[in-house]
């Protein structure tokens, strides 16, 4: 973590800002001979991966331990990191742990041995130019003039950019539909996403209402383990919430190392949940520390614009827009946001196409509120116009929800805000469906199934359209295509940076290269690509997934198999620091008061604690609630009325003073 | 002119009044004149009127005359579990008129499961019998099905309703999920009613609540610790969007938070027909006394949407309503005596809810707005009274002084300064929310039908004079707009040919159709329903027949004649 990038500053500041490659710090870590420096600068900044570990033992102690070490190493009257190393007692047995970590997560892989000579490293804080050092799938060494052992494999990056590989937070590579799969599975999916620079997916576990999320957890595990190319983790969708669903919750959790669901806001009497049980939602995944992704639509409203649309004879995938206009969207974003307000829950909100919910973020994070949002790469390149073309494969194939904005000016609005930092995170929402699936929907555009393409097209369009128009710098870039991404899920510094430690996800991206986009030569599956004959500048030259090339001069060498699940311990900091203060800030303190001593109407037929609660629709002479407090009814309350006027209303009703004397408390002056 | 007039009306034994030397104020323009008036109605206005002789004259002495006010939200004589609000017809009416208010709209709220008719025909009666002034009626729509739909559209098209209430809040009780605003509000649309929601959302709140008494928090303060102000925008924004898709004029009730004001202002920027009602208690006190010591005082704050306990709130608001997007002030009168509140003494959410506020409501508005600068006579004439004689089409009948118009006048003081209490208010409630308050500005005259009702600071109402007015439906304020979008929009289907590709093979039998219409869609659907044919989307821009072609993109027709349909380059 902040340990890394402090050591590594001191070390590397000095050259970049002087030219001067010899410098007292390379050249006394020289002297100290050839292994030693490197282990002693390896192990001063290796992540502590048994805190990064979920399920294990000694979650909290081993970050603790590590802190320490910040201010061991962070001592500026140390040389070297060396010197601190030799210097501070008791540091072996640690360096050990860290050694046997790295290799157990590495499954025992043949070690590959890499060195990225001559590139400028971008991470999102900074830019420098320095050489990486790869063994066993992690960095082990950033720095200049690194000794290494030798047959280490060298790759020339020639000043050109080596960033850490792309997490694409958003695909549905499994998402059934009615019987049937997308056509990009994990294998095509992550092959696609290795191909475009992007080394890790979460993917969605969608299971159907009804079916239990551990079960879909395993099936999705087991069908990743066996195809993945690239490391990946999983969301899991939660379709319906009743008490079992909690229970599972927890367990996937404490136990699988999930920390982000899905819930939806959408999808009438399949998906949707109400408000309460939003909230209900909300309150568990908070206390459970994960993040709550919110697919953000207003279902009730979708479903009877749907039937109007249909109604009215239109049957195209032009009503998939018409049916859901942008309101509905920013309608839900709004109301998502209240709610994670009152839980005081982070909030993340996926697939973010439309101009008005991105503002209503934007103006829910100047007001404080803990909110993330997510646009996709459709909705970044593309807008929603296709949805009215001739040709209906070409419309169809656009269909995703949120549908892409009609209006042309969407997608430049978003890569402003996602320059701006007003959006964080960039996912693809790829699920790629063939034009024979998406023809299910022929005769009823509700029956369309849903999801674009896009992880292959990712970081290329957000190079070409933010970085390459002068919107968004390179750590920018950097920090909206991985480093958010790692951190709202709790993989920084693991994944999304490049530092010892690190995992070897490393792209070196070429800001020059330009192609064009089209079906006839991407990795997906499908048969069509809705980004068709747009030109792209950027791409990556050479992808490294866990230390190994994978992709190189167009080439791409994936295995799969070789994806790792990596799994996310709850309570990212990213989120959750600012919530943990929040609650201890807030707390409603009620009044103390003397008890109410005056007189209390008492209503001829109603018991003074009739509760007009669910049970008032059926009037309250019908049910006689006790007179003790019922707390399962006590959460209504009414300012309408009933309609028992029987009792005659006395005009100036007036208290009379009970004979006792008045208190003070019902003291009108 | 006059002698017309007289002909006309013979029978009657008319109070005829000369108002003579005053400033007549109305929403556009201030001027110098003479009013005549006979029968009730104004029948001349200008310099040096000719008037029948033994005509009572009122000296102005260039005091403002304005319209008299018309507070578009009250709960009088309101059943509640038993029990009524202390204030009836006559007590509220009164109290109405000592304030310089004319007209009172007040609300029908019929059980959920009960008849509307038969509940609007209860409340016509109360006020008939009671009412000292004239008044009108909204009706609430506590639960909604086809029946309700017949009896809404009875009253609509017989009784002189044009406005209806729905609830967002009070979870299982009145309270409306999105689709079923949907429904009410395509239907209003299509009659030409006026949607007033009361916008709060009652899920959120019935978990706050619950949560506030586990915590245990049972006092007055509960009650705005679990309604927080931003539950309240979220309604606001939710309404304004399921009205905006209907293309229906949407009125928010009590506007208590900047928040919702905001909302209000934006969606309005935006072009949406939205109507913002702040009402007295919002725009002059705060909600900080709910964290009162004394509980009957606290008790007595209690409303909803509560006061918010930011106390800027109410200048906010104050501005707001000068600049005019905040549109029209009601007071929610609906008042409890300390006894009746006293109910949710061990329970915040059983306290029956409700402030004064018909009374003060002119005069706090002069006050707090005008006094202060914010807002001219006309702006202040505009939302006390204008504002709303236009979204209840009753313009220019009342809201303006003008020939031909009821003669509901008043003379307004601007200098005098009295001082609000309990001890001398006209409500029958012990407590009054903005008690000690000094406030600048009041009514010396109040002329109500033609009748001199208030003079001198005495009042003198007769119980029953009022009389019910009829609000025809398609207010001009709120439809013009509205009709002319409904042109505008039309949906268009893109004309294909059949797609003859292969389609893969599924199940429907599988429950996940993620899509959300789809459990319904492919077997009802041929129906049309007609009642959902007023429809138009204002929201995107339809593009025509086919949207320009992004850059870079080429249709490849192949020569052999591929169908167009499955062509994927």
């Amino acid at each position: 973590m902040s340990d890394c990038r402090r050591e590594w500053n001191r070390e590397d500041e000095l050259p970049v800002y002087l030219a001067g490659p010899i410098t007292t710090g390379a050249k006394q870590r020289k002297s100290f001979g050839m292994f030693s420096s490197v282990e002693g600068a390896f192990d001063s900044k290796t992540i502590d991966f048994e805190n990064y570990a979920v399920g294990r033992k000694g979650s909290r102690t081993p970050r603790s331990g590590s802190k320490e070490r910040i201010l061991d190493t962070g001592d500026p009257l140390r040389k070297t990191p060396g010197d601190g190393r030799d210097g501070s007692p008791g540091d072996s047995p640690v360096k050990g742990g860290d050694m046997r970590t790295g290799v157990e997560v590495l499954k025992n892989k043949i070690s590959e041995k890499l060195l990225i000579k001559g590139g400028r490293v971008v991470n999102d804080d900074q830019s420098l130019y320095a050489d990486v050092y790869i063994e066993d799938g992690l960095i082990k060494q950033v720095g200049e003039n690194l000794v290494v052992p030798g047959a280490v494999k060298v790759i020339e990056a020639n000043g050109r950019m080596v960033i850490p590989g792309g997490i694409d937070v958003n695909t549905c590579l499994m998402k059934p539909y009615l019987g049937t799969q997308p056509i990009d599975d994990f294998l095509h999916g992550t092959k696609a996403a290795l191909a475009g620079g992007t080394t890790m997916i979460i993917d969605h576990v969608t299971p159907q209402p009804g079916d239990s999320l551990l079960e879909a957890f395993e099936h999705w595990q087991e069908a990743a383990d066996k195809n993945a190319c690239c490391d990946y983790s999983l969301h899991v969708d939660i379709p319906q919430w009743d008490e079992a669903v909690k229970d599972e919750l927890e367990v996937l959790v404490q136990e699988k190392g999930i920390n982000s669901f899905q819930v939806y806001m959408a999808y009438k009497d399949v998906y949707q949940m109400t408000d309460t049980q939003l909230y209900e939602a909300f309150s568990f995944l908070k206390q459970l520390g994960a993040v709550v992704l919110v697919h953000a639509e207003n279902g009730d409203l979708i479903a009877q614009e749907q039937s109007k649309i249909l109604g009215m004879g239109i049957t195209g995938p032009e009503g998939h827009p018409l049916s859901r206009p942008e309101e509905l969207e920013a309608e839900a974003v709004f109301r998502a946001i209240t709610l994670g307000n009152r839980v005081n829950c982070p909030v993340y909100i996926t697939k973010v196409m439309s101009k008005s919910a991105a503002d209503t973020i934007t103006q829910a994070r100047r007001k404080g509120a803990v909110v993330f949002g997510e646009p996709i790469t459709a909705g970044l390149a593309t807008d929603g116009s296709h949805y009215w073309s001739k040709s209906w494969a070409k419309a169809a194939a656009c269909v995703t929800s949120p549908p892409l904005s009609p209006d042309p000016t969407t997608p430049e609005h978003l890569q402003t805000m996602l320059a701006c930092g007003d959006l964080q995170v960039v996912g693809s929402g790829h699920c790629a469906y063939s034009t024979s699936q998406k023809a299910i929907g022929k005769d009823d555009f509700t029956l369309i199934p849903e999801g674009t393409n896009g992880v292959e097209e990712r970081m290329g369009f957000v190079w070409d359209k933010a970085v390459a128009m002068g919107k968004m710098d390179e750590n920018q870039f950097v920090a909206v295509t991985s480093t958010n991404a790692a951190k709202i899920f709790n993989l920084y510094p693991r994944k999304g940076r490049i530092a010892v430690g690190s995992d070897a996800d490393i792209v070196i991206w070429d800001p020059d290269s330009v192609k064009t986009i089209s079906a006839k030569i991407q990795h997906s599956a499908s048969d069509y690509n809705i980004f068709e004959g747009l030109e792209c500048r950027g791409g990556p030259a050479l992808v490294l997934s866990q230390g190994r090339i994978v992709y190189e001069d167009g080439q791409l060498q994936a295995q799969p198999g070789n994806g790792r699940f990596i799994p996310r311990k709850p309570f990212p900091d990213f989120a959750y620091q600012r919530l943990k203060f929040r609650d201890q800030v807030k707390s409603n303190l009620g009044v103390t008061r003397g008890a109410y001593d005056g007189p209390v109407y008492d209503g001829v037929a109603a018991p003074i604690y009739i509760t007009p609660s669910p049970s008032a629709k059926t009037s309250p002479t019908s049910t006689q609630p006790p007179p003790i407090r019922n707390l399962h009814q006590s959460n209504f309350s009414l300012s309408g009325a009933q309609i028992d006027d029987y009792i005659p209303r006395r005009s100036g009703h007036r208290i009379v003073a009970p004979p006792g004397g008045r208190s003070n408390i019902t003291n009108l002056g | 002119m006059s002698y017309q007039g007289k002909k006309n009306i013979p029978k009657i034994t008319s109070d005829r009044l000369l108002i003579k030397g005053g400033r007549i104020v109305n929403d556009d323009q201030s001027f110098q004149a003479d009013i005549y008036m006979e029968d009730g109605v104004i029948k001349q206005i200008g310099d040096n009127l000719i008037v029948p002789g033994g005509v009572k004259t009122i000296e102005a002495n260039g005091k403002m005359v304005i319209p008299g006010g018309i507070d578009i939200h009250t709960h009088f004589q309101m059943p509640y579990r038993g029990t009524t609000t202390v204030d009836d017809f006559a007590q509220g009416s009164k109290a109405a008129l000592a304030g310089g208010t004319t007209m009172i709209v007040d609300h029908v709220i019929p059980e959920p499961g009960t008849s509307l008719m038969e509940a609007f025909d209860q409340w016509r009666q109360w006020a008939d019998e009671k009412s000292c002034c004239d008044y009108s009626l909204h009706v609430d729509i506590t639960h909604w099905n086809d029946s309700v739909k017949q009896e809404v559209d009875n009253l609509i098209k017989e009784k002189g309703v044009n406005s209806f209430h729905v609830y967002m809040a009070y979870k299982d009780y009145y309270q409306m999920n999105n689709s079923e605003l949907y429904e009410i509000f395509t239907f209003l649309a299509e009659r030409g009613g006026i949607a007033q929601v009361h916008a709060e959302n009652g899920e959120i709140i019935a978990e706050e609540q619950a949560r506030m008494l586990q915590m245990g928090i049972t006092g007055p303060e509960g009650h705005v610790l679990s309604r927080p102000e931003e539950v309240e925008a979220e309604a606001v924004f939710r309404a304004v969007t399921i009205a905006s898709q209907t293309n229906c004029p949407l009125y928010v009730t009590r506007v208590m938070s900047k928040s919702a004001a905001d909302i209000i202002s934006q969606a309005r920027k935006k072009g949406n027909v939205v109507f913002g009602e702040p009402i007295t208690a919002s725009l002059g006190t705060d909600g900080t006394h709910y964290w009162s010591k004394n509980w009957a005082k606290a008790a007595s704050f209690v409303t909803s949407p509560p006061l918010s306990p930011d106390p800027t709130t109410p200048d906010y608001l104050n501005t707001l309503l000068s600049s005019g997007d905040l549109s029209v002030t009601g007071s929610a009168h609906c008042t409890f005596s300390v006894a009746q509140k006293a109910i949710g003494k061990d329970d915040f959410t059983q306290i029956p809810e409700g402030v004064n506020g018909v009374e003060e409501r002119m005069t706090l508005i002069w006050d707090k707005a005008v006094t202060t600068g914010k807002m001219d006579e006309n702006m202040f004439v505009a939302v006390t009274s204008t504002n709303a004689a236009k979204i209840l089409n009753l313009y220019p009948r009342k809201g303006r002084i003008a020939v031909g118009s009821d003669a509901d006048l008043v003379i307004w003081d601007t200098d005098s300064v009295s001082t609000i209490t309990a001890k001398t208010h006209n409500s029958a409630a012990e407590y009054n929310v903005f008690e000690g308050m000094e406030l600048r500005g009041a009514p010396t005259v109040v002329i109500c039908q033609g009748k001199i009702v208030l003079e001198d600071g005495k009042l003198h109402v007769t119980s029953g004079v009022g009389r019910f007015i009829p609000c025809s439906s398609f207010p001009d304020f709120a439809y013009k707009r509205i009709k002319a979008r409904k042109q505008l929009a039309v949906l268009r289907a893109v004309p294909r040919g059949m797609y003859d590709g292969p389609v893969s093979e599924f199940s429907m039998s599988r429950g996940g159709t993620p899509s959300a219409s789809a459990r319904s869609s492919p077997t009802k659907q041929p129906v049309r329903n007609l009642h959902q044919s007023g429809f138009t989307l204002s929201g995107p821009p339809t593009p025509d027949d086919l949207p320009a072609r992004p850059p870079g993109r080429r249709i490849v027709v192949p020569p052999g004649g591929r169908s167009n349909i499955t062509s994927l380059s």
